[in-house]
Parts: C-alpha cells; structure tokens; sequence
C-alpha cells in the first residue's frame, strides 16, 4: 500500500484529499517537516486558502528547498488547485509575493465579467503527450488561473470565459487546479494513476 | 465550459435525514450516508448537508455524520446549520465540508464572513440567505427558521456578503421551501443580476422544468430535496432533461 505524505498547510482543508487517498487505496500521512518532505515516495501539496498565506506556510517551515528538488528530480508529488499556482513565480492575488518558481509564469484572475469563483464542473481536454490526465470532467473551486502551458509540460485545458490550464504534468509531477479528490470516479482514476508512479529516487 | 450543477439538499436532524414545509412538520427521508451514496451514483454535482437539529447534541451528531458522508463521497459537500462562529466553520471543514454555509451568525456580525474567507477562501464561504416576499420585486431576510425578520434587503444584504468575503450564495426563497410550486424565479433573476458570485437556486422545486426554469433565471445551481427523496425524479432524469433543453450539465 502507497504511504502518501500529505503536507501540513495549516489552513486547508484536508479531510476531503485524505479520503480521497484512501479510497484510491493509498494510506496518508502528515508533516512540514522538511526531511520528512525530501524523504516522501509521495508527496501532496494540497491547496485551500490564499496565495501569500501558502508561500508563507512553505517558508516558515523551510519545505521551499526540498519542494524545488522535489520538482527538479521529477518525483512522485501531486499539487492541488492553489498547489498548483504555488509552483508559479507569482499570483495577482499577492502582488510581490513570490512563488516557488518552477513555472516563470504568472497566475492571473479571471475576468471580472465572470461569475467568480469559478464553482463547479468543467470539461477537461489533454492536449497531447499527457501519460496521467484524461479528457473528462472535473470540480473546480478557483479565482485564478494559469493561461500559458509552460515549456516542458503536457497540460489539460478547460475553457472559464478562454482556456486556461487545468492541469499539467511533467514526469511524475501532477499540478491540477480542479480537485482531483472531488471529481467522483474520474478524479479518483486520475489519483490512482499518479500513485502507481514509482520514485526513481528510492 | 462550466456546467450548471444539481445539488441534492439533505436536511438531517439528530443523525437522519428529514424534510419540512416551511421548515416546519419534519418527516423523516433516511440515513444521510445512504442518501448522499445514492445521489453521487445519480450523476449530482454535489451535495448540500443543512443542520437543522437545534441542540447542541444534535450539532455534535452533525459533525459525526459530516465525517461518515465525506467516507462515503467523492463530490463535493457543503455543510450548513448552526455556524456561528469561525471555530465551528473549522470543525465542519476539519469533518470533511468543503463549503461551510453561514446563515444567521452572518446576519448579526457580517465581519465572520470575512474571518471565515480570509482564513478558508472564499470558495468555501457561502452565504446563505433566507427571503420572503415582502412586496413586488422585493425581498427581506428571515432568519431563525423563519421566525425573525431582520429588515434586511436581500439584494443589498448580498451585495453587503459578498464585499465580506461570501463566494457562493445559497438563495431560499422562503415562501416557496417545501410548497412544490417552483422556485421565485424574479427574486433569482434579482440575485443573479446584483452580484456576480455562484447562486444556488432553493426552495419550491418540486419537477425538472422547475429546476430548468432556475437556471434560465440565471442560477449557476439548482437544489432540491423533496423531489429526490421520495423517488420521483433521479438527478439523471433531471439532468438528462435539461441536456435536452439545451442546458450544459455533466452526463
């Protein structure tokens, strides 16, 4: 059975990410400590609440550094929603705050014409080379997006008033922005594929 | 492109699920785990949990059953009922809600809706709002089950939540819970043209052509309880019927 390290943020919610691991047949544990984070097979940076609060969380507790080589060696590690936008170099959100910068992109609102948050389903569709995401629906819960696909990623888009990146993997990486955990018997399809990677480090 | 979610409302009391008229005469629907299993495999978007045990013994079994339903599903679930203060939004996100509703402690100290989004996100603050029909195209907030008008404007009230913080708002129109004669589709449109946050539609919904005429008044969501409780409808007749009417749902 996959022991999955779920990382502390203090804020989030996490009983929905635990019971999802669960019943994709994987058993969490938590921490923010730092060894423990480099130490992981699988990690989950999971994500609720606001962007500069997040960075904060990951500074105070040293977990920057071994989050970056985490993302630099390509091992197992699965971002949620704000997750996903903490892997950039910065958010609207917290103008001046800097993200982890492994994505030199920048995170932006949607538009004001919108009904914001985006609440809800949203169809989702790969663009090709994607090994863990599949085209299909899934629950978002989000303000900010990132539009551009980074270099070196394969993503999945879904269209809120223009496409914007819904998820994207690199390797072992998953960064989803819609809530794997959530999304019903596909999302749950997606976790388990992400937890059948094994850790070239281990 | 974002669908229009359905939304079955478990109204549970002391550890069952229950539903009134008015909030009123409660009968009693079955086991919520039992339920929200059901209408997960139905095809709902998602799943409205309203405490309306008013003991403190009965908030308590609420958290319980909170936590068994999250064990139980993998959509998304929003808890509300008896918050009246950060400490308890915390316990039901801590118990597995997603989304916390605030209803009346909102009303006496609108500074909990920004407490509650700044430490959670918006996404998990949601207002909900109580109006009654007080005059044409106009609306006040009941709270207390009813029994209290505050002398609120509901549209400005909304306006007011959503500047706090409030990124969703559960709109029941009063008049209309549990009588079956379909939701007040003016005060939806109302709500929906006032602010530009998520609006779920509740109250009165008793046919899927009630549920489509919600989201034609311009609600991002439809909940109803009564109309999947006793059989008659499955949220995928529901959905299949709006698909057919040209509205965008997951099938």
């Amino acid at each position: 059975m996959r022991k999955v390290l779920v990382i502390k943020t203090g804020v989030a919610n996490l009983a929905s990410v635990v019971a999802g691991l669960r019943r994709a047949g994987a058993r969490e544990y938590f921490s923010d400590d730092p060894g423990e984070v480099a130490a992981a097979t699988h990690a989950v940076l999971p994500g609720v609440g606001a962007f500069a609060a997040g960075m904060e969380m990951l500074e105070k507790n040293g977990l920057v550094e071994p989050l970056q080589k985490r993302f630099a060696q390509n091992r197992p590690t699965l971002a949620v929603c704000l997750g996903l936008q903490l892997l950039c170099a910065a958010s609207e959100e917290d103008p001046g705050v800097e993200g982890l910068g492994i994505i030199p992109e920048k995170v932006r609102r949607f538009p004001d014409c919108l009904r914001v948050p985006q609440l809800g389903w949203n169809m989702t569709e790969p663009t090709p080379g994607c090994a863990l995401l599949q085209a299909g629906y899934a629950y978002f819960a989000n303000s900010y997006r990132l539009c551009e696909q980074p270099p070196g990623w394969t993503a999945s888009r879904a269209d809120y008033g223009g496409s914007f990146v819904a998820a994207m993997e690199r390797g072992s990486i998953l960064a989803c922005q819609f809530h794997p955990e959530l999304s019903g018997p596909w999302g749950l399809g997606l976790l388990k594929r992400w937890l059948d990677r094994e850790d070239a480090a281990c | 492109m974002l669908t229009k979610r359905i939304i079955p409302c478990l109204d549970v009391a002391d550890g069952r699920v229950v539903k009134g008229v008015k909030f009123q005469g409660l009968r009693d629907a079955g086991s919520p785990v039992e339920r929200a299993k059901t209408y997960e495999q139905q095809g709902a978007d998602e799943l409205v949990l309203l405490d309306v045990s008013a003991t403190p013994e009965g908030r308590r079994t609420a958290l319980k059953t909170v936590e068994e339903v999250r064990g139980a599903l993998s959509i998304p679930l929003t808890v509300g009922g008896g918050v009246r203060s950060a400490r308890d939004a915390q316990n039901l996100l801590e118990a597995g809600a997603d989304k916390v509703g605030i209803n009346t402690a909102a009303v006496k100290d609108p500074e909990l809706l920004n407490v509650i989004a700044r430490r959670f996100g918006r996404q998990c603050t949601i207002l909900a709002v109580d109006a009654k029909r007080v005059a044409e195209g106009r609306w006040q907030v009941v709270v207390l089950s009813g029994a209290d008008d505050t002398g609120l404007d509901v549209v400005q009230w909304m306006k007011d939540a959503c500047d706090k913080g409030a990124g969703e708002i559960l709109l029941t129109c009063w008049d209309r819970d549990g009588t079956r004669e379909g939701y007040d589709l003016k005060l939806l449109r109302a709500a929906a043209d006032a602010v530009n946050v998520p609006i779920i539609a509740s109250g009165g919904a008793d046919s899927p052509e009630h549920l489509l005429q919600g989201v034609r008044a311009g609600a991002d969501a439809v909940l109803a309880a009564s109309i999947f409780h006793y059989g008659e409808y499955t949220v995928g007749d529901v959905k299949k019927y709006l698909k057919e009417n040209g509205v965008e749902v997951r099938l």
